[in-house]
């Protein structure tokens, strides 16, 4: 009943040159709806495939600037308005004495939006992706190089598409279903 | 076109991986750590660390039940020696954080082999820390009301203008900031040991890793979050052990009112956590023989640091005596002389020897590249850092204005139970993260080393 459809095609490559140089070619030819899996970040992947600058710092300036807020709203109200309370003579809200924690908590939310921020942009955590499938796939944290073009792609046909990652340098080439 | 490595970086610099290994070598090399059991020097350390760990537990079970007068602990040094294990472990977690952020903001790329493994030393420090104001609050089952949780017993708020509620906000943000850095560093490396193992573990590992792939896509948010979180630690870091030295600085007691007192706080941490990092690393490398990834330069460069804080550090014990002399305070002048010639002048002796002479040692490039030296000067380092404290905090509050409350302070045995009980604790748990943890960044290391040149290219 779990009907099975193509994700795309898959090709594996031992280097990172190999990977970028492959990525180009394919960019060259027309294919738009690409991913690179790799065991490290590999420069120049994010130009070659057409992936856009990360958004994420907007993100943090919000964690951020809630933090400030938060931090500032925090020691004022508790201090002078919910529970007045004099301690050696010294102002109930005073900016200079506020900054510490102000800082702190401006930290701590910038922190909490970078790693949510991230996650939530990768769209992690995931229990499963159709390219964990693939055997090989396996050394994708280890020390291979692969190139995903997705069946979506309007210029995808899949043993056309399988043929010319293979002419690329490819190590080997594969089409991976998914769960429809 | 397969030699031609686009991320290789200039050979100027040593190596930062030696031998020219393949990614899957380092792969093994590193997860081999996890996969293989230990070598039988691990279960030895263990063994004494988890003794260590016990002592800890027996102590403070006996300190919940008594209370805290089973530490010498008394007026005038109600401080005494919690609060310096405190400042003690804070400091050792810097070293940590500066470099897995700082040295990442300054692209020093032969961080990469040491950074996961300081910033785990950093989280147990930390943790370590944690223990002993909790305690020294003498009920730690009301540790809730350090925080602004709306709660019926207390009916009022936290006083947010003492320098110690900044402490709890500065130490516990830094905690955890420095634990989802260490996390986010770690999920690539969590999904390679995810991808080696089998079963349990497999799921395990998998769950932590969630669902890592290394999409280029995922990879470009990660690089941001990760120069973001490096960006935010490195004036945490600094705020931290600062605002740890408001607490002696915004009080009025002799010796600690000074305004030396936040750089040099930083510096004396750096320069401890060094010496820590030190102490660590040379054990761990020779126990699992990593000495191609912790080479000799990425120790000789730890030596300097510790060299260039070391001194920072003489420096600022100078400027305390100069600033004592030059104030024309009688109380001022009174607590450094009594200092070098009073009733505890061995221990100033003592930091005098281990922080300021010791680490001059590493001008010379014979000691700084020798490994017993080194690991004899950190170990030097590490004590000379603990009597800094102790100094800082017992010879200032024994002595201060009324010669009639004047006192001195004995450590009973539960002071030193606790404390080696501690150093246990923070071994342990470095033992069992070297155990179940990737202890060297492998996606780091990857991404700085040359591509092999043996890899299979494209044509």
């Amino acid at each position: 009943m779990a009907e099975r459809r193509l994700y795309g095609a898959v090709a594996e490559f031992a280097t990172p040159d190999a990977l970028l140089e492959a990525a180009r070619r394919m960019r060259e030819n027309g294919y738009t709806k690409m991913d690179a899996c790799t065991p490290f970040p590999v420069h120049g992947i994010d130009r070659a495939l057409g992936i856009p600058h990360s958004r994420l710092g907007y993100i943090v300036f919000a964690g951020g600037l809630t933090g400030f807020v938060a931090g500032i709203l925090l020691q004022w109200w508790t201090g002078a308005v919910d529970y007045p309370l004099l301690v050696g003579g010294k102002p109930l809200f005073a900016f200079e004495p506020s900054i510490p924690i102000i800082f702190e908590l401006t930290v701590l939310l910038s922190a909490f939006a970078a790693v949510g921020g991230m996650l939530a942009l990768n769209r992690l955590p995931r229990l499963h992706h159709p390219l964990f499938e693939l055997e090989a796939f396996r050394r994708v944290t280890n020390d291979r190089f692969f190139l995903a073009v997705e069946a979506a792609d309007p210029k995808f046909r899949p043993d056309e598409t399988k043929a010319l990652l293979e002419s690329l340098g490819a190590e080997s080439a594969a089409l991976v279903e998914e769960e429809g | 076109m397969a030699d031609v490595a686009l991320n290789r970086p200039l050979q100027l610099d040593p190596p930062l991986v030696e031998g020219n290994p393949t990614y899957s070598q380092i792969t093994d090399d590193v997860a081999g750590i996890v996969e293989r059991k230990p070598p039988r020097e691990w279960y030895a350390a263990i063994a004494v660390s988890g003794l260590l760990t016990l002592v800890l537990g027996a102590s403070i079970a006996w300190l919940l039940y008594k209370g805290v007068g089973i530490w010498g602990n008394n007026q005038p040094v109600a401080w005494a020696w919690p609060i310096t294990d405190f400042v003690f472990w804070i400091g050792i977690g810097h070293a940590g954080t500066l470099i897995s952020a700082i040295l990442y903001l300054f692209r020093q790329k032969w961080r990469t082999s040491i950074n996961r493994a300081a910033e785990a030393m950093t989280i147990f420090a930390v943790m370590t820390a944690g223990l002993f104001p909790l305690f020294h609050t003498g009920r730690p089952w009301r540790a809730y009301w350090l925080f602004p949780i709306p709660n019926l017993d207390l009916s009022l708020w936290q006083n947010f203008r003492s320098p110690l509620m900044w402490d709890v906000f500065a130490v516990s943000t830094y905690a955890t900031v420095s634990i989802l850095f260490w996390y986010v560093g770690m999920i690539p490396d969590l999904g390679t040991l995810r991808d080696r193992t089998t079963g349990l573990r497999q799921k395990i590992y998998g769950f932590f890793a969630l669902g890592w792939r290394g999409s280029a896509w995922h990879w470009n948010h990660y690089e941001k979050a990760y120069l973001i979180l490096a960006g935010l630690s490195t004036p945490l870091v600094l705020s931290v052990h600062s605002i740890v030295s408001f607490d002696f600085a915004v009080s009025i007691v002799p010796g600690w009112h000074t305004t030396i007192f936040p750089p040099y706080f930083v510096a004396g941490a750096i320069f401890s956590g060094f010496a820590m990092v030190i102490t660590l690393m040379v054990l761990a490398r020779k126990a699992y023989r990593l000495e191609h990834l912790i080479t000799l330069n990425h120790l000789e460069n730890m030596n300097k640091i510790l060299l260039a804080t070391g001194s920072i550090v003489a420096y600022s014990y100078a400027v305390e005596f100069f600033t004592a002399a030059f104030s024309g305070n009688p109380y001022e002048q009174y607590v450094f002389m009594n200092r070098v010639v009073g009733p505890y002048a061995w221990a100033v002796w003592i930091m005098f020897f281990c922080n300021v002479f010791a680490p001059q040692l590493f001008w010379f490039r014979k000691v700084r590249r020798s490994i017993p030296a080194m690991f004899a000067i950190a170990i030097i380092v590490n004590v000379g850092m603990w009597f800094e404290r102790f100094n800082i905090i017992v010879t200032s509050l024994h002595r201060d204005y009324l010669p009639s409350s004047w006192g001195m302070f004995t450590p009973t045995l539960f002071d030193f139970l606790t404390f080696f009980g501690s150093l246990g604790f923070f071994l342990t748990m470095f033992l069992l993260f070297l155990r179940y943890l990737p202890a060297i960044a492998l996606s780091e290391v990857k991404a700085v080393m040359p591509a092999p040149a043996n890899a299979k290219g494209g044509e």
